[in-house]
Parts: C-alpha cells; sequence; structure tokens
C-alpha cells in the first residue's frame, strides 16, 4: 500500500479531532434553529422542498460518518489484545479513537433526531 | 405500621382522580391520542425498567471473569447503545405526528379565548356570523372539529382542558391555535397552566360538550332579540356602575372591561370556576371580590348591602 493510501493512517486522531462530530452536532443543531426560523419568518412556512437543509444535513451526517470512520481505522491499529489500558503511545491512539468513534455515533444518531421533527412537522406553529 | 406507608403513596396518586378535570378521563380525540402515547411511553419504561434490574442482579451475583472482556463490550455497545437508540428513535417516530395539528376547513367553528387576570374572555365565531361574546365557559360541539384561536391580554396564560387536548400558551399580541374535536357530551373542566398571578390557582373555567343539535340551537338563540326585565336589581345594577366594565345584551350596558354576563344565569359556577352558582355566592363575590380571589381587578363594594348584593345576585342569577 502506497503512502498515499494510508492517509487516514497519517492523520492521527487527537484531543482535537475527538470534539470534531460533537461540534458538527452542535454546528447541525445550530443550523436547523436557524433555517427553520428564517424559512418562517421569510416565506410563513417550511419550504416545500427544503434543499439547504437536506444539503446541510447530509454536509453533517458525511463528516461525522468521515471521522468516525478514521477513527474506526485507527483504533483497530494491529496490536496486543484488550485490555488497551497502559499507558503508551498506541494504547493512548487507541482510547482517543474508540472515544472518537463512540462520540461519532452518538453524534450521528443526534443529527437524525434534529432532522426527525422536520420530517414530521411542517407548520411553523 | 407497614400498610401506612404503602397508603400515602398511594392516596398520593389517586388524591387527583376525578372525571371532569382529568387526562386519563378523556372526552376529546386529541386528549385520547396524547394518552395512549402516554401509556406505552409508561409501559415501555416499566418493561425497560425491568430487563434493566434484571441484567444488574444477574450482572452482580455472577461470578468474576464469566464474560470475556470482548463480549462485555460488545454488550454494552448492543443493550447500552444501539438497542436505546433504536428504541428512541422509533418512539419518536411514533409520536411525533401527534403534535401535527388537526386540519380545519372554513366551515369550522373558531372560538377565541383571551386569558386575562384572572378570567376567560370567550367569543364564538360561527363561520359568516357575527361573533357571540360569553365568559369563563366553553362550550364545544360533539363530533365538529373546533379551533381555539388563544391570546392574552396583560400577562402569560395558558388554555388546558385535560381531557380535550393538550395545553396551548395565551400570549400577549400573538394568536396560537389549538384545534379539537370533543367525542363525549358531558361538564368537564379547564384551568390555567402558566402561573399568571395572584389568583391564577383560581383561573378555572366550565367546558360542557354539546350533541351538536343542541350547541346550534344553544347558539342561535342570541339571533332572535333578548328581552330583560327591568327590576330593582337591574336598577342597582345601573345605579351601582356595574355596567362601566359589564355587558349584558339587551340592555344598554355593553362595556367589554369585565367578563360578559349575558347568560350569567345558566353559568355552572360564579367568578371563572371557583365558587357554586347560588345567589349567596355571588352576593358575597360582588360585595368582596378580593375575598375569594386576591388580586381581581374588580374593585370591591363593601357599601352595598348584603340585601342590594342579593338583589344584583338575583338579577343576575336571572340573566338566561
Amino acid at each position: 500500500m502506497t503512502d498515499r493510501g494510508k492517509w487516514h493512517e497519517r492523520l492521527k486522531v487527537t484531543l482535537w479531532t475527538l470534539i470534531v462530530p460533537p461540534i458538527l452536532w452542535a454546528g447541525h443543531f445550530l443550523f436547523s434553529y436557524l433555517w427553520a426560523a428564517i424559512s418562517c419568518a421569510k416565506a410563513g412556512a417550511f419550504m416545500t422542498f427544503p434543499i439547504v437543509f437536506v444539503a446541510g444535513t447530509l454536509l453533517a451526517l458525511a463528516l461525522i460518518g468521515l471521522s468516525g470512520w478514521i477513527a474506526w481505522r485507527q483504533g483497530g491499529t494491529p496490536g496486543s489484545s484488550a485490555p488497551h489500558e497502559d499507558g503508551t503511545d498506541i494504547d493512548r491512539l487507541r482510547f482517543i479513537a474508540k472515544s472518537t468513534l463512540l462520540l461519532a455515533g452518538l453524534s450521528f444518531v443526534g443529527v437524525l433526531f434534529t432532522v426527525l421533527p422536520v420530517i414530521f412537522l411542517r407548520d411553523c406553529m | 405500621m407497614r400498610r401506612a406507608w404503602l397508603c400515602t403513596p398511594l392516596l398520593l396518586a389517586t388524591g387527583g382522580c376525578n372525571a371532569t378535570q382529568s387526562t386519563l378521563d378523556v372526552f376529546g380525540a386529541e386528549a385520547r391520542e396524547i394518552r395512549h402515547i402516554a401509556m406505552i411511553l409508561t409501559v415501555g419504561a416499566i418493561v425497560i425498567l425491568a430487563i434493566v434490574v434484571a441484567l444488574y442482579v444477574r450482572a452482580v451475583r455472577a461470578p468474576e471473569g464469566r464474560l470475556s472482556h470482548e463480549a462485555g463490550m460488545r454488550m454494552v455497545l448492543w443493550v447500552g447503545a444501539i438497542g436505546p437508540a433504536v428504541i428512541l428513535a422509533a418512539l419518536l417516530v411514533y409520536a411525533l405526528p401527534a403534535m401535527r395539528p388537526r386540519p380545519t376547513s372554513p366551515v369550522d367553528m373558531v372560538i377565541r379565548v383571551e386569558g386575562e387576570q384572572f378570567w376567560w374572555r370567550v367569543a364564538y365565531v360561527p363561520p359568516g356570523a357575527t361573533p357571540m361574546l360569553s365568559a369563563n365557559e366553553v362550550r364545544v360541539p360533539v363530533g365538529r372539529t373546533v379551533a381555539f384561536e388563544l391570546t392574552a391580554q396583560d400577562v402569560l396564560h395558558s388554555f388546558w382542558i385535560p381531557g380535550l387536548a393538550g395545553k396551548m400558551d395565551m400570549i400577549p399580541g400573538r394568536t396560537n391555535r389549538l384545534v379539537v374535536r370533543a367525542e363525549k357530551a358531558g361538564r368537564y373542566r379547564g384551568v390555567c397552566a402558566e402561573f399568571c398571578g395572584l389568583s391564577h390557582a383560581l383561573m378555572a373555567f366550565d367546558v360542557i360538550a354539546m350533541p351538536a343539535d343542541a350547541f346550534d340551537a344553544w347558539l342561535a338563540r342570541d339571533s332572535v332579540s333578548i328581552a330583560r326585565s327591568a327590576g330593582r336589581g337591574a336598577a342597582l345594577f345601573d345605579a351601582q356602575g356595574c355596567g362601566g366594565c359589564h355587558a349584558i345584551r339587551g340592555t344598554s350596558h355593553v362595556a367589554t372591561i369585565g367578563p360578559d354576563l349575558s347568560h350569567f344565569g345558566e353559568r355552572l359556577t360564579v367568578g371563572a370556576g371557583i365558587l357554586p352558582p347560588s345567589v349567596e355566592a355571588t352576593a358575597a363575590f360582588i360585595r368582596a371580590p378580593q375575598a375569594t380571589k386576591p388580586g381581581v381587578r374588580m374593585p370591591a363594594y363593601p357599601q352595598l348591602s348584603d340585601a342590594d348584593a342579593r338583589m344584583i345576585a338575583t338579577y343576575l342569577k336571572g340573566l338566561r
């Protein structure tokens, strides 16, 4: 495998990349509120085909999915068997990768739960 | 002694049981749906709690090393993360449609209700007809869709008829819509569900769900002119300036500051759902409204003799 094919391994998960999925979730949450508020204020109702909302949601889900995938690949770095709880670089990497993966899962579900009301509710109340 | 401990929570849990103001004893389609969702959530929560407790007991009793680290992690993933996420998603998808308002058509009855400290201004607006004003009592036809248009004059209130539908805030300067459909005739009760001042807890109203024909006849009776008798009570009502705030159709009193008294005699309660509809209670309320409703805006009439207050009350009770 070339170096080019291992870009996700060169991009090491750190405490900074750990917070990417929750930040995307929070950003999507804010985006949803802004989108609903602007739609209701300008159009008086949710738009019939909410292309901006669909695009923003897909982008958030894709980025969360990508960070989860990177974390999953790095967490699966071969080595000693579980539990990985020693103060070594590889165990730290595995820990952060697993935490990122779990946060990505939570954020993915969080974004979906934010989207569901828009699918079911069509009025601005 | 042990039984007393069991009785206390049981009494607390059942103390509010009644048929007129209950989310469990419903008479409207919306409240029925809400009760259905609440039942599913409650039963589901009990089942999940039982499973969690059973797993907990099993985990505590199991000998160490019975589950491998991997198997334990897999269980945490499925039972602790994926399972709850799927259950919550299913519940969300199931419950969200209940938030969609019932569709209305232009021929549906509109009832405008305004919350004021501490009473309810009610206007029935049948399609294509003039509004009929009332207060502190709401009548709805059974089997028809009714749209409540809710607002407030002074502070936040909340309009809640537990047996009919969920609650809806009444916000000054804004009109909220609550669409309902009553399914069972009877006498019920609604309340203010948002703290609005000293007498918030004393701000209630009667709800009467009537068969549609009876409702139409009840609403139509105002289209014929009402003859009002002029007796001593009516003269006192004039002399004391009651007409400065209250309207009585068929007389010269048209003020809209206080509750409309045109059909006061048919109301089931006095003082917005708090006093029995007797001459004594009405007379006492006229002389000292603050005594039963702290913070009420109606001035007291201590100078009025008990006999005169009763005369006015008798006159009001005769307004049907």
